[in-house]
């Protein structure tokens, strides 16, 4: 492997292999169009997959190619349900892969199925969610096309080589490094639930479906599925697709501190969360935090209370519209990406916003 | 103890720096490693743990495995500390630089030199993934390239018969939780907060302060193809290294006057003043529960 | 490991509680003379309790380790010593700068403590010794006729026995005080120091403090920076950082209202030292403790078993700011007193371990300190006077000696001298002086 190639336009902080961009294999030339391999789990299209068919609208839109959904499972008519979603959602073709043995995820049917069509149609670019099964197929699908796979990315694009130029960040979010998969194909990359926003839904928009059907058999597979035991709905939280969350922090003080959090996001009707450390004392539950190690967020609205605002957790709700921020020292980080900020005692002024929020939600009715 | 068959399980632990120590150089940009103390990557320690637990149960034993400079070696004494017995380090200058793919395949090819030093492993354990480079992708590219069962999101191991080579596990999926029945051999990634990282005695640490870590180059692992190493055989390329940028405009700040009921009500006016609709649609939530 | 290896318990020829400096010195020179040492250290590693910046003085390394300068990460040499009387708004101050100091081995250089530890801890295993890490001693294991005969620790199992222990525990050591080998600390021998590190980038520093290369400068300061109350406060430049800190006595800290870490950002934001940090991050922070007991406070050395170096045996010499070398020199003398007890298959005694004190005797560690014998009572005793009254009385004479406003100079001379008289009085000052001179000789 002759490093031949000249050096590109000489990059910040560049490692050695970084610039080095050789002519593309022949074998890899005829990969062409991008690719979203949509999650279904009990008949229903995780919203990341929307996410990413409406980014990878924009890379085909940029590379002139086409959007393809592959979408597997054992239901026809949520096969055929999920399709139409993705037609809406921006793709121009949806293969649908429909076969008993798909019933519930599993890694071996899954990666057998998505390296088969990658290979038989050669797509450039293939996005997956980062969630638990997205991450689960998309190492082993990459380890078997023996190709790249770029995780957790942030923001996606395509640089002025046509090349995917997928942004993550590093070192615990203390960093940002943008990866490139020059020479092999496809360019493989997962994005987190809510980092990318939910595309416009273009009602009656439709496109091409190719029918694949790989025939298992069932007996070959060693991993049965002997249980599904879904989480209990009642307090679960749904703080990623929440409009409105509020969140404490350790500025908190005490768990009974946090009941202020939580009475706040009572009467605004909305989610609540906290920071890491609140995990590691048990105040909250790890669906509950927010950052780079737990959920990302993007509502309209962000309250943190007593949040110093380190990166790890900046990461996590720098999609929010507004950040609001109550902290009792002027120079915490958090200032520095909150769009309103208050230096308070934040154990004084939730209950005070709770009261005045409750008296202005009450009074604007009557007057109306 | 089930059987005859002692179980075998390697735990894949990576020596990292600790994150929360990392500073980006405020002139140049780069990162300042200098001083960053490095520790055993977090989430691996779950997987050690239950590996031990394993041992404890069915007996066997325990090998950690790291790729990673000679330095490294305090991580996998570390975790002789624990119990683990006995360690292996993958160093050679070669590896320098791997993604997640090259990073896969030396350790893939560490372990079937373990197998054959050691005796094969049954239950390759990762942790969920590294905080550093945060990927969770290498258990599964082990996996792959060893042609065993992969495990990941682990939250439990309900059974395990070594003699008749079936476990079953609890995986942890999007909206619950999996019961899966599978075979041996297995790669496991283990979900953190699932056990806690037990103590070692004074025995055991004793034992790990003097036990002699192998250490492995590639010739050693029968790596002949070096291209597929280090950063030669990394298919993806950082080109960049960045600081998270500030955002050009500050927090705008409420200023604190009088009572705290007189800020909070300056703090709401100032947030629905940019939401206004979301400010609309509580108002219509508040109208309707009222009747 | 194996179990073969469990029950084979291994027989140690010493044990030494910590790994810091002293511990570090004192196991290493027992395990390169061929003795079985095993080390024992509640931080996670060497210098992980010990985070900042500070002085090495090379001359006690030499001792150890002649070629130290090859290998341990060292930071600057200080080429420059500043030191400064401050009130509130200035300093008065006398700098010595010399490129005698740019020598060969030079002979101060400013470290980070947790990577040299770590280096030297190093050196300690590949001499030959054991090392565990993360465990504590919690108390020393006697024979019924009260010899220390070992270990326990808080790690399950049966305690570690070996015929001496070196107790290298620091300052706080309650492996020590628990075992009544010695007292509690006194607060009124005992400083608080709190210390931060700030990055900076090495051509700033470079440029602030007029450097070249690995030239480093030192600031020592006293004055009412420390709000009447017995202390100082430095700033040591690293490569790429700055350690600053400030310490006082802690019964001092008792009486007042003042916190070490006010203090700290007090002195961070005078006037004179506000500049040298600007644009920097905070990286580290830490407190810690000196013991500032001088002389009079070293506790009993040695018994029947036991030794006591460094820290835990109050060598420090604070007029100096010197801690480090005594350490590592006690550590030294202790370790050479056990291998020769060893090779001639002497006991552990009391008797036979006097020697290890006898040895200090002869040098610079009991020699400074017993010079030194009656500073730290004086500066207690005077501490109104010594970090308030006199730095004040000091900045106005200077201000008042320089600053050009039509007043003659020999009005001004009675000024300043009718300021010092007013506010200490001829007897006070004289009192004063003579205390210091009697004390310091
Ligand atoms: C690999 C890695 C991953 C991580 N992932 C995450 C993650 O996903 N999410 C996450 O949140 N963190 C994460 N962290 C931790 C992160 O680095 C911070 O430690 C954490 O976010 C700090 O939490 P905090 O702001 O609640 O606490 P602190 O940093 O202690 O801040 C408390 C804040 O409260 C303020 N305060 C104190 N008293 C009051 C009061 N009375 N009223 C108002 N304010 C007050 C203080 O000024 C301070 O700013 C991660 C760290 C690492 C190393
Ligand atoms: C702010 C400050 C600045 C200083 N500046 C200087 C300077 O510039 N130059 C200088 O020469 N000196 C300086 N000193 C003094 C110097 O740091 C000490 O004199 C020196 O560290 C003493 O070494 P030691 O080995 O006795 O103790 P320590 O360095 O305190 O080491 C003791 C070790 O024992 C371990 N330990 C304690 N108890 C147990 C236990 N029960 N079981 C296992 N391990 C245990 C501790 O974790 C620690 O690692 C300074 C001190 C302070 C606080
Ligand atoms: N260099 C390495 N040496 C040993 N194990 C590793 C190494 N890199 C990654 N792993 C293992 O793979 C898991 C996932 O890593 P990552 O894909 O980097 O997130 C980690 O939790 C480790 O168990």
């Amino acid at each position: 492997m002759a490093d031949t190639a000249k050096p590109a336009a000489a990059k910040a902080n560049a490692g050695s292999r970084a610039g080095t961009k050789k002519e593309l294999p022949d074998h890899f030339k005829a990969y062409r169009h991008v690719w979203v391999a949509v999650e279904i789990e009990h008949g229903q299209v995780h919203s990341v997959s929307f996410e990413l068919l409406g980014e990878g609208r924009k890379l085909a839109d940029k590379r002139g190619v086409e959007l393809g959904a592959v979408v597997m499972g054992d239901d026809r008519a949520a096969l055929d349900a999920a399709a139409a979603q993705c037609f809406e959602y921006g793709a121009d073709v949806v293969y649908v892969v429909e076969d008993p043995a798909l019933a519930h995820y599993r890694n071996e049917t899954s990666t057998s199925v998505l390296t088969h069509l990658v290979e038989t149609y050669k797509p450039e670019i293939l996005l997956l969610g980062a969630t638990n099964l997205g991450r689960d197929l998309a190492g082993a699908v990459a380890t078997t096309l023996r190709t790249g796979l770029t995780a957790d990315c942030t923001e996606l694009a395509i640089d002025e080589e046509g090349s995917l130029a997928a942004t993550r960040p590093t070192f615990g979010g203390s960093l940002l490094c943008t990866i490139f998969t020059l020479n092999f194909r496809p360019q493989m990359a997962t994005v987190r639930p809510r980092v990318m926003p939910m595309p416009a839904r273009q009602e009656g928009r439709t496109g091409r479906i190719v029918e694949y059907a790989p025939a298992i058999v069932e007996a070959d597979i060693v991993t049965k599925v002997l249980d599904f035991l879904a989480d209990r709905d009642s307090d679960k939280a749904n703080l990623p697709y929440a409009d409105i969350v509020v969140a404490g922090g350790l500025g908190l003080r005490s768990a009974e501190n946090f009941q202020l959090v939580r009475k706040l996001a009572e009467v605004l009707g909305a989610e609540y969360g906290g920071s890491r450390p609140l995990v590691q004392k048990g105040w909250i539950t790890a669906d509950r935090q927010i950052g780079q190690t737990g959920k990302t967020i993007r509502p309209r609205l962000y309250i943190a209370a007593g949040i110093s605002g380190a990166i790890q957790h900046r990461v996590g709700v720098e999609g929010a519209d507004v950040i609001v921020a109550i902290n009792t020292d002027p120079a915490a980080p958090i200032f520095e990406f909150a769009h309103l900020g208050i230096v308070a005692d934040a154990v004084t002024l939730l209950p005070a916003l709770t009261e005045a929020l409750a008296a202005r939600l009450r009074v604007n009715r009557l007057a109306s | 103890m089930t059987g005859s068959k002692p179980l075998h399980s390697v735990v894949c632990i990576k020596q990292v720096p600790d994150s929360a120590q990392i500073r980006v150089h405020p002139v140049t940009n780069t990162i300042m490693r200098q001083g960053v103390p490095t520790i055993i990557n977090p989430f691996d320690l779950f997987a050690l743990e239950e590996a031990l637990r394993l041992r404890d149960r069915l007996g066997g034993s325990v090998t950690v495995l790291c790729m990673g400079p000679m330095t490294a070696e305090d991580s996998l004494r570390k975790a002789l500390t624990f119990g683990a017995d006995r360690a292996v380090l993958l160093s050679d200058r070669y590896f320098a630089g791997s993604d997640t793919l090259a990073t896969s395949y030396a350790l893939s090819m560490a372990l079937e030199q373990i197998g054959r030093t050691f005796g094969t492993p049954d239950v390759v354990f990762t942790g969920k993934q590294t905080i550093d480079g945060d990927t969770a992708q290498v258990g599964p590219g082990i996996a792959r390239r060893l042609g065993y069962n992969q495990l990941t999101y682990i939250s439990k191991i309900r059974e395990l018969d070594p003699a008749a080579g079936v476990l079953t596990v609890e995986r942890r999926a999007e909206g619950g939780t999996q019961v899966l029945e599978t075979r041996l051999p297995v790669l496991i990634t283990m979900l953190e907060g699932t056990n806690e990282m037990r103590r070692g005695g004074i025995d055991t640490a004793l034992a790990a302060a003097k036990a002699e870590v192998t250490i492995w180059n590639a010739a050693a692992v029968g790596i002949e193809d070096l291209t597929r190493c280090g950063l030669r055989g990394s298919p993806t390329i950082v080109k960049k290294v960045f600081a998270p940028s500030a955002r050009s405009e500050k927090a705008v700040m409420i200023p604190v006057e009088g009572t705290p009921y007189e800020s909070a009500r300056a703090v709401i006016e100032a947030m629905f003043a940019r939401l206004p609709d979301v400010e609309a649609q509580l108002l219509e939530t508040a109208a309707q529960s009222a009747y | 490991m194996s179990e073969t290896e469990q029950d084979a318990s291994p027989r140690f020829d010493a044990i030494v509680v910590g790994a810091g400096p002293s511990g570090n010195a004192a196991a290493y020179v027992m395990a390169r003379e061929g003795l079985n040492v095993l080390q024992i250290e509640r931080g996670e590693y060497s210098g992980s309790k010990n985070v900042q910046g500070a002085i090495l003085y090379a001359d006690a390394l030499e001792k150890i380790i002649p070629e130290f300068r090859d290998e341990a990460p060292l930071e600057r040499h200080v080429i420059e010593q500043r030191i400064w009387t401050m009130d509130d708004r200035s300093h008065t101050g006398v700098h010595y700068r010399s490129d005698d100091f740019n020598e060969e081995k030079p002979n101060r250089y400013t470290i980070l403590r947790a990577q040299f530890d770590k280096w030297f801890n190093s050196r300690v295993r590949d001499a030959g010794a054991t090392v565990l890490f993360e465990t504590t001693v919690t108390e020393l294991v006697r024979d019924l006729s009260g010899k220390v005969i070992g270990v326990r620790t808080d790690r399950s199992g049966n305690p570690i026995m070996a015929p001496v222990v070196v107790l290298a525990e620091g300052v706080n050591g309650l492996v020590g005080q628990r075992s009544g080998l010695r007292e509690e600390l006194k607060p009124d021998t005992v400083a608080l120091a709190v210390k931060e590190m700030h990055f900076l980038p090495r051509e700033v520093i470079e440029a602030r403090f007029n450097l070249q290369g690995n030239e480093g400068v030192v600031i020592e300061a006293m004055g009412t920076i420390t709000k009447g109350m017995t202390g100082t406060g430095f700033l040591y430049t690293n490569e790429e950082s700055i350690s600053i800190g400030i310490g006082c006595i802690v019964e001092d800290f008792v009486d007042s209202a003042e916190t070490p870490y006010g203090l700290l950002e007090a002195f961070k934001n005078h006037p004179s030292i506000k500049p040298l940090l600007a644009g920097s991050e905070i990286k580290e922070y830490a407190a810690h403790l000196i013991p500032e007991g001088g002389y009079r406070a070293i506790p009993q050395l040695y018994g029947d078993g036991w030794l006591v170096v460094g820290d835990a045996g109050q060598f420090v010499n604070a007029v100096h700011r010197e801690g480090s070398n005594l350490a590592m020199t006690t550590g030294r003398i202790a370790a050479e007193t056990v291998v020769m007890l060893t090779r001639k298959r002497e006991a552990m005694s009391a008797a036979n371990l006097a020697a290890f004190a006898r040895r200090l005797e002869e040098t610079f560690v009991m020699k400074d300190l017993r010079k030194y014998k009656g500073i730290p009572n004086l500066l207690h005793g005077g501490k109104a006077q010594f970090f308030g009254t006199y730095p004040r009385l000091i900045s106005q004479a200077m201000q008042t000696w320089f600053r050009v406003d039509g007043v003659d100079k020999k009005t001004k001379e009675n000024a300043i001298a009718r300021s010092f008289r007013e506010a200490r009085g001829w007897r006070g000052m004289i009192g004063d002086t003579f205390r210091l001179v009697r004390a310091w000789r």
